[in-house]
């Protein structure tokens, strides 16, 4: 019951006036179409480039959203009543790490295959595109609310989040475009997402821990 | 309920806030807690919510020590901020629907004439608070005083018998701190507690208080 007044409050909050939630998206979408449109018709180069440049594309649309994570409840003293309510404090990090995956990475996924068209990927490796982020993004979400956590307390901690995050999400990068472009070179995928999923759990396991240590942290200061 | 405390300490920082607190708070009764900016009251209201692990000293609930498990102390208190949760973005009734959905409350929702949810319960609350005719307006256009009565309607739609009140009557006008009143004075003669930090008069008779700062008195 808590888990979804948590869920539907947040979802309500992404798409009304103010709340961000087709930011992450847009960034995707435009951010994405600026290499086709910069680099011309070039058929070949542009599917040789799509898969990293999907990728890290999406690792920046994931980072748009994360600093309000937790700082939008923690200004307004709404992040100590959710401490104060029956959740217990990594039950409160699983449950905005899946509203930040619906109103995050759930639409870049269903974008994906209108972005990547422009980049002549073809069904093959756009299956594996939308696989791999599948499995992807929701390890994205379970880093940022660690990195969201820590700079809870700070004012314009993106930067900071930023620095935070990005080296932490090198490993989901390399194996998410790497997945694509094995798939481009016929060499089969499963190799990759197995070790996509792999983080993906390994970050389900640990990072709601950590995330739920910094935000005590934080109010407890 | 019956909540006490003995030799409560609370560090903030490398600062020693206040030591050797004790205090005994039964049905109907009401702590007030006094002195200075920066003397710890908020703390101590923080500490009793299990916000702030106490650096030494036991707060019982019911004579049994809470120190292990503050869940149980959590979910019957109701803790009113110096800060108001109140999301701009949600219409007056949708704000304090949330909050009644957060306390595990079965709500039925549906579409209110503004195109935002509404559901039993809500319009009550408001009421006692003076919000009756806001409670469909977008909460941005609340003012200061607004929010902090909107803040306040969860004690009002909420049934838990201990209230922790941090300043509870800032930005409020003066037909509102009776409102707040009568409210805590029916909360108290059915029984409840209360725990309030306040500069001004909150026209309720006092049973405690606490002082904090430089020349405490039990």
């Amino acid at each position: 019951m808590n888990v979804r007044s948590l869920v539907i409050r947040d979802l309500i909050l992404a798409t009304r006036i103010g709340g961000g939630g087709a930011m992450a998206l847009g960034f995707f979408i435009v951010g994405a179409a600026l290499y086709p449109l910069g680099i011309g018709p070039e058929l070949i180069l542009l599917r040789r480039i799509a898969p990293g440049i999907l990728w890290a594309t999406a690792l920046l649309a994931c980072l748009l959203s994360l600093d309000r994570l937790f700082q939008a409840d923690e200004e307004d003293g709404t992040l100590d009543l959710l401490l104060l309510s029956s959740f217990s404090p990594t039950g409160l990090v699983l449950t905005k790490v899946f509203s930040h995956w619906l109103t995050t990475g759930l639409p870049l996924i269903i974008a994906t295959p209108y972005v990547a068209t422009t980049f002549n990927l073809d069904y093959e490796a756009m299956t594996t595109l939308i696989v791999s982020m599948l499995l992807g993004t929701p390890t994205l979400s379970l880093l940022g609310a660690v990195g969201a956590a820590l700079t809870v307390g700070i004012r314009r901690g993106g930067m900071l989040l930023s620095l935070l995050l990005l080296p932490l999400y090198v490993p989901v990068l390399i194996f998410g475009a790497g997945s694509v472009e094995a798939t481009l070179f016929g060499i089969g995928s499963g190799s990759h997402l197995i070790v996509l999923l792999a983080l993906f759990l390994g970050a389900l396991a640990l990072c709601p821990i950590a995330a739920a240590g910094a935000l005590n942290l934080h109010v407890r200061s | 309920m019956h909540l006490s405390g003995e030799g409560l300490a609370c560090e903030r920082g490398e600062r020693k806030l206040f030591q050797g607190v004790d205090f005994s708070l039964g049905p109907g009764e009401l702590l007030l807690l006094r002195g200075a900016n920066g003397s710890g009251k908020s703390s101590f209201l923080r500490l009793i919510a299990g916000l702030l692990r106490p650096a030494a000293g036991t707060v019982r609930l019911d004579n049994t020590p809470v120190n292990a498990d503050w869940q149980a102390l959590r979910e019957r208190l109701i803790y009113i901020g110096h800060l108001d949760p109140v999301k701009p973005a949600f219409s007056v009734a949708e704000n304090l629907i949330f909050w009644m959905g957060m306390t595990g409350l079965a709500l039925q929702y549906r579409r209110g004439r503004g195109g935002g949810l509404v559901t039993d319960g809500t319009s009550d609350a408001l009421q006692a608070l003076g919000l009756g005719g806001l409670a469909d307006i977008p909460a941005r256009f609340l003012s200061s005083g607004q929010k902090r009565r909107l803040n306040l309607a969860r004690l009002a739609a909420i049934q838990r018998p201990l209230w922790l009140l941090d300043e509870p009557a800032v930005g409020l006008d003066s037909a509102s701190i009776a409102l707040l009143s009568s409210l805590i004075q029916r909360h108290r003669d059915a029984g409840g507690l209360v725990i309030a930090a306040t500069h001004s008069d909150l026209g309720v008779p006092v049973t405690h208080q606490l002082a904090f700062g430089m020349e405490r008195a039990a």
